[in-house]
This record gives structure tokens, sequence and C-alpha cells, in this order.
């Protein structure tokens, strides 16, 4: 299988003035063609981070972050990403939005194609009815299937969601991850996940990186059993309540000791 | 009108209505003498003949143009200014203390120099007005170019835009709210500034009315000024007021 993605020993660190603060430490992994990645660890542990060197916001202090073998130089279309805070750009409407990396220079798509790319999204994601409408009148769950229409406009070979459904109700989140898991079914992606919630990561994704406090290293890497398509009644199986309790149990382990490392920081200030 | 329109503009109305009472009341309350302040009517009256007989629009138009020119010239050298300072730490850092140092100093101040080195001419009244408008606009600018979130640029990056298409889709829709905003406030400034910049000698104007007015007493000529500079300042934000909504459609506001 092709590799689309790789991390090789992978560093990150910054200088504070309380000294230097190492926030990925030796990450190495590879994603391929077709993978659904979810990153899995304590809040604050540096998972966003890996994501970020990946997408190209932030450049590794060691090691490479690979891209189909060239490393990251910066942000590009071929890698989607999909903001926790959506991102939607207000001043425009939600078929402007969908447009926006249409009309770029870098992607190519003539002026004519580009109605019935919006128009297809529109339907996909349900936004037909609000083609004309501003982002101002949409709730939570609707603008973030904007964001993502607006993603896969422009075809990225990749799509990177840093906790995209963090924000939304459980109802709210429940349909887009469904509606994500039949997207992924018909548009083909391969795709990097941060999350922090176990379900998610075992109900949505093919493998999971579960990682540890910060600095963030890996933990554990976990083939989920389950084949595509898939739909809610697998978390009813035995085989995901197990490997619920398994990831939990890793997390919590990990979190117990950001809380332990954390408190004599804490006391000696 | 609907009926909505119609209540509003009532209600909008009513403290008009109150301080023109409020006016009479103060002048037959007999706290203050009569001679002192003339009545709304005769004002109205002296308003008339002022239009009819010397020539108010002339002094109108005079002051209107001189706020226009001014504000225009101003806020076309604080946009650039003002989004330059905005985007560029170390243009804030750099320039910050001195356009505090500017505006902290009323224009009024200024106008003795002003009429050293521009004379009493046309010029000279540009030049107070522009500097009001400048450094009130330059402030807005400035304050709210900072406050753009570098999410949309983020998302405009991985989007595939490269920097001038950055610039012009995203930031320069970013900041028209702001360039809004800096006009509606060096509009404000200039108004005010306008009777101190027809200080300096000036013929016609509104400023220059009032002025040759007190010096021989004619309260309901002053009265007449200053109105005269209230209402066409209140028409002014009102029409900067509807481009607003029109232009910002899509902002998300708590009070429509």
């Amino acid at each position: 299988m092709k590799k689309r993605a790789q991390f090789d020993k992978v560093s990150l660190s910054f200088e504070t003035p309380k000294g230097r603060l190492n926030v990925v430490e030796d990450v190495s992994y590879d994603i391929n063609d077709g993978d659904f990645i979810a990153v899995i660890g304590p809040s604050g542990c540096g998972k966003t981070t890996m994501m970020s060197m990946l997408a190209g916001f932030q450049k590794p202090t060691t090691g490479k972050v690979l891209f189909d073998g060239r490393p990251v130089a910066g942000p590009g279309p071929e890698r989607g990403v999909i903001f926790q805070e959506y991102g939607v750009f207000p001043w425009l409407t939600v078929k402007q939005n969908i447009a926006f990396g249409l009309t770029l220079n870098a992607n190519h798509v003539p002026t004519a194609e580009r109605d019935a790319i919006c128009d297809h999204y529109l339907g996909l994601m349900g936004l037909s009815d609000f083609a004309n409408s501003y982002p101002k009148h949409l709730s939570g769950g609707m603008r973030q299937r904007l964001a993502i229409a607006r993603a896969y406009a422009v075809k990225p070979q990749f799509l990177l969601m840093d906790e995209p459904f963090g924000a939304l109700d459980a109802q709210s989140r429940s349909n887009m991850q469904n509606l994500l898991l039949k997207v992924l079914e018909t548009e083909g992606k391969t795709v990097m996940l941060i999350t922090h919630s176990v379900e998610e990561a075992i109900y949505l994704a093919s493998r999971i990186v579960v990682v540890t406090a910060r600095p963030a290293r890996i933990k554990e890497i976990i083939d989920v059993p389950f084949a595509y398509p898939r739909d809610e009644s697998i978390q009813e199986r035995p085989e995901f309540a197990e490997l619920r309790s398994h990831i939990r149990q890793l997390v919590m382990d990990e979190y117990r000791a950001q809380q332990a490392q954390m408190r004599p920081v804490s006391f000696s200030e | 009108m609907n009926g909505a329109g119609l209540r509003r503009f009532g209600l909008g109305l009513i403290p008009w209505i109150g301080a023109i009472l409020l006016w009479y009341a103060v002048r037959w309350s007999g706290f203050v003498n009569v001679s002192l302040i003339p009545a709304p009517h005769q004002v109205a009256a002296k308003f008339f003949e002022l239009l009819t007989k010397e020539g108010l629009l002339i002094d109108i138009f005079a002051s209107t143009r001189r706020v226009f020119l001014g504000v225009a010239l101003g806020i076309l050298v604080a946009v650039p200014v003002g989004f330059l300072l905005g985007w560029y730490r170390p243009a804030r850092t750099f320039a910050d203390p001195m356009i505090n140092f500017f505006r902290a100093l009323p224009p009024i101040a200024l106008i003795p120099l002003v009429i050293v080195y521009f004379g009493v001419d046309e010029l000279a009244k540009l030049v107070i007005l522009f500097y009001a408008s400048f450094f009130s606009g330059v402030i807005v600018m400035y304050e709210g170019v900072s406050q753009i979130t570098p999410l949309y640029i983020r998302v405009a990056q991985t989007l595939g835009a490269n920097q001038a298409e950055i610039f012009r889709k995203v930031i320069i829709p970013l900041t028209v709210p702001h360039i809004l905003t800096a006009l509606r406030v060096a509009l404000g400034v200039a108004w005010a500034t306008l009777v101190a910049s027809e200080l300096i000698a000036a013929q016609r104007g509104l400023g220059a009315m009032i002025q040759n007015a007190s010096t021989y007493f004619l309260l309901d000529v002053i009265y007449v000024g200053i109105i005269c500079i209230g209402l066409i300042a209140l028409i002014m934000d009102l029409i900067l007021r509807k481009i607003t909504a029109r232009l910002l459609v899509w902002q998300d506001r708590a009070i429509a």
C-alpha cells in the first residue's frame, strides 16, 4: 500500500522563559493511502501539534514529516484541514464558502465546473436550502458540514481533522460521524483525526494512535477490527466494548501521569 | 412605511419634541433672561430668513465640503497606516507612542501653528480636519485589524490560497467593517473640529457664521448654526449606517 504521510523520528520543542518545552518527542508512524487514523490522548498532550506539522503550520525541531515522500514545506490544498472552530468565512454565503477554494489559482477549476461541484457538496451535506444564506444563520453542526464541504470541494488527497465535532451536542455529533462515514464511502479519502473521544476513534478509524501525556510519544498503535461500511450497530458488539475499555485505560493512565506531572510544578512556583 | 417603521419613527421623534418643549419651558420659567434664549419658532424663522436671503446653503455647502474632503483624505491615509500598524507588531511598537502623542493634542491647540505654516486659506482648514480625521481613524483601524483572527488565513492557506489571494479574498473583507467604523468616528470628530477650523478667518461656513454672529450677539443665528451642524452630522451618519448595513449583511449582530 502506498505511503501517504510519514512521521519519521519527529520531535518538536520550543524555548520558554522556564526552559525547554518538549511538545512532541520521537514520534514515528506511517499513514497509508485509504487509512483513517485517529490520534487520541489526554488534552494538551500535543496531538494537535502533530496534525499541525502535517498541515504545514509548524515545523518539527528534529526528524521529518513527509507527505507523498517530500518534506512538508507549508499548508497546501492537497491536505484539507477541518478546524475545531469551523473557520467558515462569515462574509461569504454558504455556496460562496464552498466555491472559495475553487476560485483560487492553485486549484485550476474552470468557472463552468464550479457550480456543479458546489451543488454536489451542497446536496451531500444537506445544505442546499441554505445555499444563499450567510453562516450567521447556521447551527454549529451545519457550520461544520459547510467546513467539510468546503474542504472536500478542492479534492484534497488527505483530510486532517482537529477535534471537528468537539463543540457539537451529542446528537449532532453522532449525525456528523455517520455523515462522515457515508461521505468517505463515496468520496474516499485518507484521514487523520485528532480526538479525545474513545468511542469516536473506534467508530470511525481503521487505526488508532494512542499518545502519551506531554511530551507526546506513541504509546500504542491499535488496528480497529471492524470493516467498512460501518453503522452504529458495531457499538453494541463485545469487541467494541473490549477495545473501548482497553483504550480508555491507556488514556486514563496518561491523564493521571499528566496530573502527577503538573502538581509538583505548580507547587514549586 | 409599514406599522413597525412608523412606530420606530414616532419613537425617534419623541425626544426631539421633548427637547423643544424643554426649550420653551426654560424660556418661560423666568430663571433665565428671555433675551438670552431665542424661542424655537424665532430660530426657525431665522433659519428660513438665512436660507432665503443670506445664502445659508452656501455656508452649509462650504462646511460640508471641508468636512467631506478632510475626512476623505484623513481616512485615505489612515486606512493603509492603521492596517500596517495593526498587522505588523514591530510597526506598532515603533509608532504607537508617537501616534498617541499626536492623538492627544486637540486640533484647536494647533491652530496658531497651522496659521503660521499654512496661512488662513482653505488649505489651513483642510489640514486641521485632516489631522482630526486621520488620528481618530487610524486608532480604530489598527485596533480592529490587530484583532483579526489568524484562523481564516490558515483556512485559506489550506485551501491553496497564495499571499495575494489571502490579502484580496480574506483580509480585505475582514478590514471593511473597521474602515466603516473609522469613517464614522472620523466624521464625528471632524464635525466637532469644524467650528475650530473655521475660526481661522473663514469667509463662509457654519463655523464662520457662528463666529460672526457671536461678535454681534445674534443668538438666533448661533442657534441656527449649531442646529445645522448637528443635523448634517446626523444625516451623514444615517447615510453611512445604511451603507454599513448594506455592506455588512453578513455580520452577526446582537441588535439588528
